[in-house]
């Protein structure tokens, strides 16, 4: 299995988000401007499609689940990865977060209309590459590949 | 089914981008989870649902669905109203339930999506 790691060859242009933690009516700001820099660029609707979900679930893991974290954007000429940092607390059993329908959300995720189990997975579903890795205590980091 | 027809077939009033009201959909989508929304919604599909807050229209921005209807009388509050406007999402809202309105629409010849 591939592990986790940035990989800054060939990289075109960066873009950094940080999320707070249980900011939820600014959860989605930092997808929102991730989609609309990258339409700019004129990158095609259906890759633009999956890097949105990719984001947005990722942006409303940090805001729900995480202490705080940050959203990479790295724009390279043949797809685009997607790194999400976060400092914990850390996923217990990864395996199990990537069940479909398996959750550990709190009511005001649920209220949202997220916690359904669902983020991980449509996370893994629309990435070419998909890395997890997390540590208790340590924090979580996720690495998605959109290739074009 | 054009979105002015399906306004009045569900007798819906709108809340937000009437611009966009001049518009055919072919299917529709009903659920108050988002993440089955981002999860199953692959075209440009109607939303159907019960939840009103900033999270549906983020949901919608990012799958660039043109349209949301709000169904049980759910009023969002004004940051969600001005969200979807600055967005260019039309925003409408009916009494009527979920099921009821699905009946409705469905019977006037909109579908769901395959899944």
């Amino acid at each position: 299995m591939k592990k986790y790691s940035r990989s800054d060859e060939n990289v075109a242009m960066k873009l950094h988000y940080d999320v707070l933690r249980d900011d939820f009516s600014r959860a989605g700001e930092a997808s929102s401007k991730i989609k609309n820099m990258l339409r700019q660029l004129a990158i095609d609707a259906n890759i633009l499609r999956r890097i949105a979900i990719a984001t947005y679930e990722a942006e409303i893991n940090l805001v729900i689940h995480s202490y705080g974290g940050s959203i990479d954007v790295y724009i390279k000429s043949d797809c685009i990865e997607i790194y999400v940092e976060d400092s914990g607390p850390g996923i217990e059993n990864v395996e199990l977060a990537m069940t479909k329908g398996f959750s550990t959300a709190t009511n005001i995720a649920r209220e949202m209309g997220f916690g359904a189990g669902m983020g991980l997975p449509n996370m893994e579903k629309v990435s070419d590459e998909f890395i997890i890795e997390s540590e208790r205590d340590k924090g979580t980091n996720i690495k998605m590949v959109v290739n074009y | 089914m054009h979105l002015r027809a399906i306004k009045e077939s569900v007798k819906a009033t709108v809340l937000a981008y009437e611009k966009g009201i001049d518009l055919d959909i072919h299917t529709a989508f009903g659920s108050d989870l988002m993440s089955d929304v981002l999860a199953y919604v692959e075209e440009d599909t109607l939303l159907i649902t019960g939840l009103t807050n900033h999270q549906v229209i983020r949901t919608a921005e990012m799958l660039d669905l043109k349209a949301i209807l709000f169904v049980r009388g759910k009023m969002p509050c004004q940051e969600v109203i001005e969200l979807a406007e600055e967005k260019k999402i039309l925003l409408m809202m009916t009494k009527e339930s979920l099921f009821t309105v699905a009946g409705i629409l469905y019977g006037e010849g909109l579908r769901g999506i395959s899944i």
